[in-house]
C-alpha cells in the first residue's frame, strides 16, 4: 500500500470549475476564507506585540519618573481625546455594519458603511492634526522646539523635576500616537479599495470574507486607541 | 502493516517541473514556494559567505595577541559585528525555515503551495531590501556596536552607521513575521485529508513552533531597534540615562526577542534531525508526541528566560534568581530530543549515508551546547562567564555545531528532491567529518579560554591565551574547509541529469511521493494521508537493498 | 610557550565555591556526553544495516521511559539551580567590615579611589584577606568590572551604582578586563589587581605622601559647592543634618503620606543631583540641583565625606 492514497480532485478538473475568486492553493471557499481570516488573526497578534512592547517601554518610564509624565501629560487636550474615542469608537460600529450588510449580500449598505468607516476616521485623523500643530505651537515637540510649558515652568522649578523626563513623554506620545495614526491611515486606503471594489462588484457575492477580514484589523486600531487614551491623557487626572 | 512501497519508475528527467521555466522573470515573479525556497537558498548562501569572511578575518586577527594584523581595532570591532549581524538575520534565523520549509511544508502537508504565495514572495524582497542595506553598510563604513546594538553606545557614542543597521534589520525582521504567519495558516489550514496534528511530520511541528515565535518575537525586536534608530537619528533622549531613559530597558526589549530568536534557528534544526534519523534508522521515531510537544515547550519557556542574559547587569538579585529557574525549565524538552532520537537508534537496521552523519554530529554537539547551556543558567557561574568566550563557545554549539549541521544535513537530505540529483556520497561524509572535527578543534579551545577570562569582543588579549586561540584558528581553517567542500560538490552534481528518482533514501514522508524536482502543483491528485509518519520497519527493509533507483539507470 | 594556564587562578574566598560548582557541572555534562556518545556508537553499530541482530517490535514510545528523562534533567537542573542561587545570594551582600573603593569607568579606562585618598588607573592594590567593596559609576557608556581570579564581574552603568565585593586570598597580580563591549579600545580598558600584604599594603597606601582621604577631600568639596552653609550650621535656613544620616531610613513627604527610604548611596547621590525627587519630612524642597555640575569622581568623594559622618551624632 502506498503512503498517501491518491484520491478525488484532479488539479486540471480543479482548476477548470472551481469559481475565478479561489486562488490556486486552496482547495475550496471555506479553506481560502479560513485562512484570510486567520491570517488576519496571526497579523494582529504580531501588531499587539508591537505596540505591546512600545506601552511596556512607557509603563517603565511612568514608574521610573511619575510625576513628571503626570505633568506632561496635561498639555494633552483631554476634549479633544474624548472626542476623538467617541469618533473612533462610532467608526468601529460603522464597520462592523458593513461587515454585518456584507453577510446578508446588501452591496449598497456595505458601500455606505465603508463610507462612513472612512469618514469617522478622517475625522479622528483631523482632530489630532489639530491637536498637534497646538503642540506645535506650545512647543512641545520633541526634536523640534521642545520647552516646558511657561504656565509649568514654576512648578518644575520648584519640585525640581527634569525637563528632559516630560520630553521622554512627549517622544512616547509622538512616537505612539504617529504609529497609530500610520496604521489609520493604511486603514482608510484599505476600506477605500473594499469599498470601490464592492462597488464594482468585484467579489463574488459581496465580499463578506475580505471585508470581516478588514474589519478584525480596523477594530483593533480602535483597541489600540482605546488604551492609548487612558494611558497617554488620563494618567493625571485626578 | 504492509512495507513502504519503492517502485522503480522510469526516470523523470524529460517530464515538465518547477524548475523547467528558466527566465529571470520567471524567478523574480514567481509565488511557487519551491522556487521562493531556492531563492532564499540562493540568498542565505551568499550571506554565509559574507559572515564566513568576516569570522575568517577575526580568527586570522585573533592568532596573536597584539592587535597587528588587521591594524586597527575599528576594523575588528567592524568585523564582529558584520558577522553577528549577517549571520544571525540574514544567515542562521531564515535558513532552514526560509529554504526548506518554504520548499517541504506544503510538500510535507499535501498542499499545492503555501497558504498566502505573494506573500511568501514579498516577504524575499523584503529579505533582499533589508540584506541590501547590510551589503550598502558593509560598504560604506560598517558598524561597531556588536549585533547587540546595547545602549548608550550605540545611540550615543558610536560614530558608525548605526541607523543604517537598525533600518536594515527592522526591514528583515518583516521578513521572518510574514514567513511565519504563512507557516502557521498553512499548517493550521492546508492540510491534506487525513492529515491530522498527529500524523504531521516532525519537521511541521518544529517549524509550527518556530513560526510561534517569529509571529511573537520578532515585533518587540523591531521596536527595540526602532527606537533606537529615533533617538539616534533624531539626538533625542529614549534609554539615555542622563535624560531620564534606562539603557537596561533596552536590553529588556532586545533579549525578549533575541533569546527566543537562538530558539528560531535551532528548533527547525531539531525537525530535520527528526526528519533524518528515523529515516536511516529505517525505522519509526521514537516518543513522536513527546517530540512534538517539547518543540512547543521550547517555544513557550523560551519567552521567559530573557532575563538570563542580564545576570551582571544590574537587575535586580530576585529576578536573576527567576529567570535562572526558568532557564534549566529548557533543559528538559531538550532532553527529551536527545534521548528520543538515540532510542530511534534502537532495533533500527541503520545506514550511514551523509545526512544522517551530519544527524549524529548534530545530537553530539547539541548535547554539549545544552548542557554547557546550563552552566551559563546557573547564576554564580554565570557570574565568572558571562561576556568571556565561554559564551562564545556555548552559542557557536548551539548555532554552528547544532543549527549549521541541521541545515546541511538537511540539505544533503533534500537534494535529491530539490535538484532531482545525488551528490558524491564520498565527498559527503568527507564534508560532515571534516565539518565536525573542524568544529570542535574551533570551539573547544573556547571553552577553556572562557573560563581562564578572555572576555568576547577583544581585538587585543592577554598573551598567556595565546596557545589556545592558535588551535582555535587552526580548526577554523578545517572548518572553512569542510563548508566549502559542499558548495563545490553540490554545485558539480547540478551538471547531471536529474536521476535521482522519487526516492532516494526510501523514506515514507509525503514529499518524497512526488517528483524530483516536483512538478509546479506538488500533487497530481489530492493525497488521502491514513497513518502516522515515520511508518518504517526495520525488519522488512533488512535485505532491502534498496536505496531505490537513483542514477543506477 | 607550552606554559600556558587551562585554569584561572582561585584568588578570592568565592573562588573556590564557584569552581567546585563548575566542576561538579562539567562533571554532570561529561557523564551525559559519554552516556548519549556510548549509546549512539554502540546502537549505531549494533544495528548497522545488515548486522544479525533481533529487529522485531522496535518500540515506538514508552511513557516510563518519557517520565524519567524528563524528571532527571528537571531535577540536576534544580540542583544546579540551587546551587548557584545560593552562591549568587552569598555573592550579593558585602560583609559590613568590607574595604570601600570607589570605581568609575569611561572609554577607556578605570579610575579607582581608595576611601584613604589614593587614586589609581587601571590598577587595583588591595590587601590580602580583606574583603572590599567596590562601589562603581560609568561617565560614558556601560563597561563591566571583572577579575577573573575572583570569579566576579558586574556592569558599570552610566547615571547609577552598582557594586561588586570579593575577599582575595592570594597575594599576587591578576588581570582586571572590561567584559562589555565599550568601543574602540574595549580590548585594552583594564589592567592589574595588586593583591599585597597588609602591610605592604599601608606602606602603599600612604606611598608618596599622606594625601587627604577620599573624605577629607569630600569635606572640601562639601565646603566648595556651598553644601555646608545649609546642611551645618545655618541660622537662616532650615536644612537637614547629615551627621547620622547615612544607612538609616529617612521619612520621606510624599504628598500627605511619610514614607521612608533608607540613605544609600543611590539616595545620597539622587538627593544631589535631584534634590526636589524626595524631600526629607518637615523640610522645604528649596535646594538647587547639581545635575551636570559635579564630576562622578567628586560626587564619590562627597558621599563618602558624608557617610564618613554617619558614626556620629547629629547636634540638636
Amino acid at each position: 500500500m502506498d503512503t498517501a492514497t491518491m484520491a478525488h480532485t484532479n488539479v486540471a478538473e480543479h482548476a477548470s470549475d472551481a469559481s475565478p475568486l479561489l486562488l490556486h492553493q486552496f482547495d475550496d471557499v471555506h479553506q481560502q476564507s479560513e485562512s484570510s481570516i486567520l491570517g488576519m488573526w496571526l497579523f494582529l497578534a504580531t501588531e499587539v506585540m508591537f505596540f505591546g512592547g512600545l506601552l511596556t517601554a512607557f509603563a517603565v518610564y511612568r514608574l521610573l519618573n511619575p510625576r513628571e509624565i503626570a505633568l506632561a501629560s496635561q498639555n494633552l487636550n483631554v476634549p479633544l481625546g474624548c472626542v476623538n474615542t467617541m469618533v473612533l469608537l462610532v467608526s468601529s460600529l460603522t464597520m462592523a455594519l458593513a461587515v454585518r450588510a456584507s453577510q446578508l449580500g446588501r452591496r449598497k449598505d456595505v458601500v455606505r458603511m465603508l463610507l462612513l468607516t472612512m469618514i469617522f476616521g478622517t475625522m479622528f485623523l483631523v482632530v489630532k492634526g489639530f491637536e498637534w500643530r497646538a503642540d506645535y505651537h506650545e512647543n512641545l515637540i520633541p526634536w523640534i522646539n521642545f520647552e516646558v510649558p511657561h504656565h509649568q515652568a514654576e512648578e518644575v522649578h520648584e519640585l525640581g523635576l527634569v525637563p528632559a523626563k516630560m520630553e521622554l513623554f512627549f517622544i512616547m506620545y509622538f512616537f505612539m500616537t504617529g504609529l497609530h495614526a500610520l496604521h489609520l491611515i493604511i486603514g482608510i486606503v484599505m476600506l477605500a479599495i473594499m469599498a470601490h471594489l464592492v462597488h464594482r462588484n468585484w467579489f463574488s457575492g459581496s465580499g463578506a470574507v475580505q471585508i470581516e477580514v478588514a474589519g478584525l484589523y480596523w477594530h483593533f486600531i480602535d483597541i489600540v486607541w482605546v488604551f492609548l487614551y487612558p494611558l497617554l491623557y488620563l494618567i493625571s487626572a485626578h | 502493516m504492509s512495507a513502504v512501497a519503492v517502485e522503480p519508475r522510469e526516470s523523470v528527467a524529460v517530464e515538465e517541473n518547477y524548475l523547467s521555466d528558466h527566465t529571470v522573470k520567471s524567478w523574480l515573479l514567481t509565488t511557487d514556494h519551491k522556487r521562493i525556497g531556492i531563492l532564499y537558498l540562493i540568498s542565505v548562501t551568499l550571506f554565509f559567505l559574507v559572515g564566513g569572511a568576516a569570522a575568517s578575518m577575526m580568527r586570522f586577527e585573533l592568532m596573536t595577541p597584539k592587535g597587528d594584523l588587521l591594524g586597527s581595532p575599528d576594523v575588528y570591532n567592524r568585523l564582529f559585528t558584520t558577522h553577528g549581524v549577517v549571520m544571525i538575520f540574514f544567515f542562521l534565523v531564515p535558513s532552514i525555515p526560509a529554504v526548506l520549509g518554504n520548499f517541504l511544508i506544503p510538500l510535507m502537508i499535501g498542499a499545492r503551495d503555501l497558504a498566502f504565495p505573494i506573500l511568501n514572495l514579498m516577504s524575499w524582497y523584503v529579505y533582499i531590501i533589508g540584506g541590501s542595506i547590510a551589503i550598502y553598510i558593509l560598504m560604506f563604513g560598517g558598524v561597531d556596536t556588536g549585533w547587540t546594538f546595547y545602549t548608550p553606545f550605540s545611540t550615543m557614542y558610536s560614530n558608525t552607521m548605526v541607523v543604517h543597521a537598525a533600518i536594515a534589520v527592522f526591514i528583515t525582521g518583516f521578513s521572518s513575521i510574514l514567513t511565519g504567519l504563512n507557516f502557521i495558516v498553512t499548517i493550521h489550514t492546508m492540510r491534506a485529508p487525513g492529515m491530522s496534528w498527529f500524523r504531521l511530520p516532525l519537521f511541521v511541528w518544529a517549524h509550527y513552533a518556530t513560526s510561534l515565535i517569529m509571529v511573537l518575537g520578532t515585533p518587540v525586536l523591531a521596536i527595540a531597534v526602532a527606537l533606537i534608530a529615533v533617538e539616534r537619528g533624531f539626538g533625542i533622549g529614549i534609554f539615555n540615562p542622563n535624560l531620564g531613559g534606562d539603557p537596561v530597558l533596552f536590553q529588556h526589549l532586545f533579549w525578549f526577542y533575541s533569546h527566543p530568536a537562538v530558539y528560531i534557528m535551532i528548533l527547525p534544526g531539531m525537525g530535520v534531525i527528526s526528519e533524518i534519523i528515523p529515516c536511516f534508522a529505517r525505522r519509526p521515531i521514537f516518543g513522536y508526541r513527546f517530540i512534538a510537544a517539547s518543540s512547543l515547550a521550547i517555544a513557550v519557556i523560551g519567552f521567559v528566560v530573557w532575563g538570563h542574559h542580564m545576570f551582571v547587569s544590574g537587575q535586580s538579585m530576585y529576578a536573576g534568581m527567576v529567570f535562572s529557574m526558568l532557564s534549566f525549565l529548557v533543559a528538559v524538552p531538550s532532553a527529551i530530543k536527545v534521548f528520543n532520537w538515540t532510542s530511534t537508534m534502537y532495533k533500527g537496521s541503520i545506514r550511514f549515508d551523509t545526512p544522517m552523519l551530519y544527524a549524529l554530529g548534530f545530537i553530539g554537539l547539541f548535547t554539549i551546547g545544552g548542557l554547557t547551556g546550563m552552566m551559563l543558567s546557573t547564576l554564580a557561574v554565570d557570574i565568572h562567564v558571562h561576556d568571556t568566550y565561554f559564551v562564545v563557545a556555548h552559542f557557536h554549539y548551539i548555532m554552528v555545531g547544532g543549527a549549521v549541521m541541521a541545515y546541511l544535513g538537511g540539505i544533503h537530505f533534500w537534494w535529491p528532491k530539490i535538484t532531482g540529483r545525488m551528490y558524491s556520497e564520498l565527498l559527503g561524509k568527507l564534508s560532515a567529518l571534516t565539518v565536525f572535527i573542524g568544529f570542535n578543534l574551533t570551539f573547544f579551545p573556547q571553552f577553556v579560554l572562557g573560563y581562564l577570562g578572555m572576555p568576547r569582543r577583544y581585538f587585543e588579549y592577554a598573551s598567556e591565551f595565546q596557545v589556545l586561540n592558535v588551535m582555535s584558528t587552526a580548526g577554523a581553517s578545517i572548518l572553512a574547509a569542510g563548508y566549502a567542500l559542499p558548495l563545490f560538490y553540490l554545485l558539480l552534481s547540478l551538471r547531471q541529469p536529474p536521476t535521482a528518482g522519487k526516492n532516494p533514501w526510501g523514506a515514507t514522508g509525503l514529499e518524497w511521493q512526488v517528483d524530483s524536482p516536483p512538478t509546479t502543483h506538488n500533487f497530481d491528485f489530492t493525497p488521502r494521508i491514513d497513518r502516522a509518519p515515520y511508518a518504517y520497519s526495520p525488519v522488512a527493509i533488512e535485505g532491502f537493498d534498496g536505496y531505490s533507483d537513483h542514477g543506477s539507470h | 610557550m607550552w606554559n600556558f594556564p587551562l585554569f584561572p587562578d582561585q584568588a578570592s574566598s568565592h573562588a573556590s565555591s564557584i569552581d567546585a560548582l563548575y566542576f561538579f557541572e562539567w562533571a554532570v555534562a561529561i557523564f551525559f556526553s559519554i552516556v548519549i556518545g556510548i549509546a549512539v556508537v554502540v546502537l549505531a553499530v549494533r544495528y548497522r544495516s545488515g548486522s544479525k541482530v533481533d529487529r522485531t517490535n522496535p518500540p515506538t514510545h514508552s511513557q516510563f521511559m518519557e517520565a524519567i528523562w524528563i524528571a532527571i534533567p528537571f531535577v540536576i537542573g534544580m540542583v544546579m539551580f540551587a546551587w548557584g542561587a545560593i552562591l549568587f545570594y552569598d555573592m550579593y551582600d558585602p560583609p559590613g567590615d568590607a574595604l570601600e573603593v570607589s570605581v568609575v569607568g569611561k572609554q577607556w579606562m578605570w579610575y579607582i579611589q581608595h576611601a584613604q585618598g589614593r587614586a589609581e588607573i587601571n590598577e587595583l592594590h588591595i590587601p590580602v584577606g580583606q574583603a572590599v567593596k567596590l562601589t562603581m559609576t560609568s561617565q560614558d557608556v556601560i563597561h563591566s568590572f571583572f577579575v577573573p581570579a575572583f570569579r566576579v564581574k558586574q556592569d558599570v552603568l552610566p547615571g547609577r551604582y552598582t557594586s561588586l565585593w570579593f575577599q582575595p586570598t592570594k597575594p599576587g597580580r591578576y588581570h582586571l578586563f572590561c567584559a562589555e563591549y565599550c568601543g574602540t579600545n574595549h580590548s585594552v580598558m583594564g589592567g592589574w589587581v595588586e593583591v599585597m600584604e597588609p602591610a605592604a599594603y599601608e606602606r602603599w597606601l600612604t606611598e608618596g605622601g599622606s594625601g587627604p582621604s577620599m573624605a577629607e577631600e569630600g569635606a572640601r568639596l562639601f565646603l566648595q559647592h556651598h553644601c555646608a552653609g545649609c546642611h551645618r550650621d545655618s541660622v537662616t535656613v532650615k536644612a537637614p543634618r547629615l551627621e547620622g544620616v547615612y544607612g538609616r531610613p529617612v521619612p520621606i513627604q510624599n504628598g500627605k503620606d511619610v514614607s521612608f527610604v533608607t540613605a544609600d548611596v543611590a539616595y545620597i547621590r539622587d538627593s544631589i543631583l535631584r534634590p526636589k525627587s524626595q524631600v526629607v519630612a518637615g523640610y522645604e524642597p528649596i535646594m538647587p540641583s547639581f545635575e551636570g555640575q559635579i564630576s562622578e569622581t567628586d560626587l564619590l568623594k562627597i558621599i563618602a565625606y558624608i557617610k564618613s559622618l554617619s558614626g556620629k551624632e547629629a547636634v540638636r
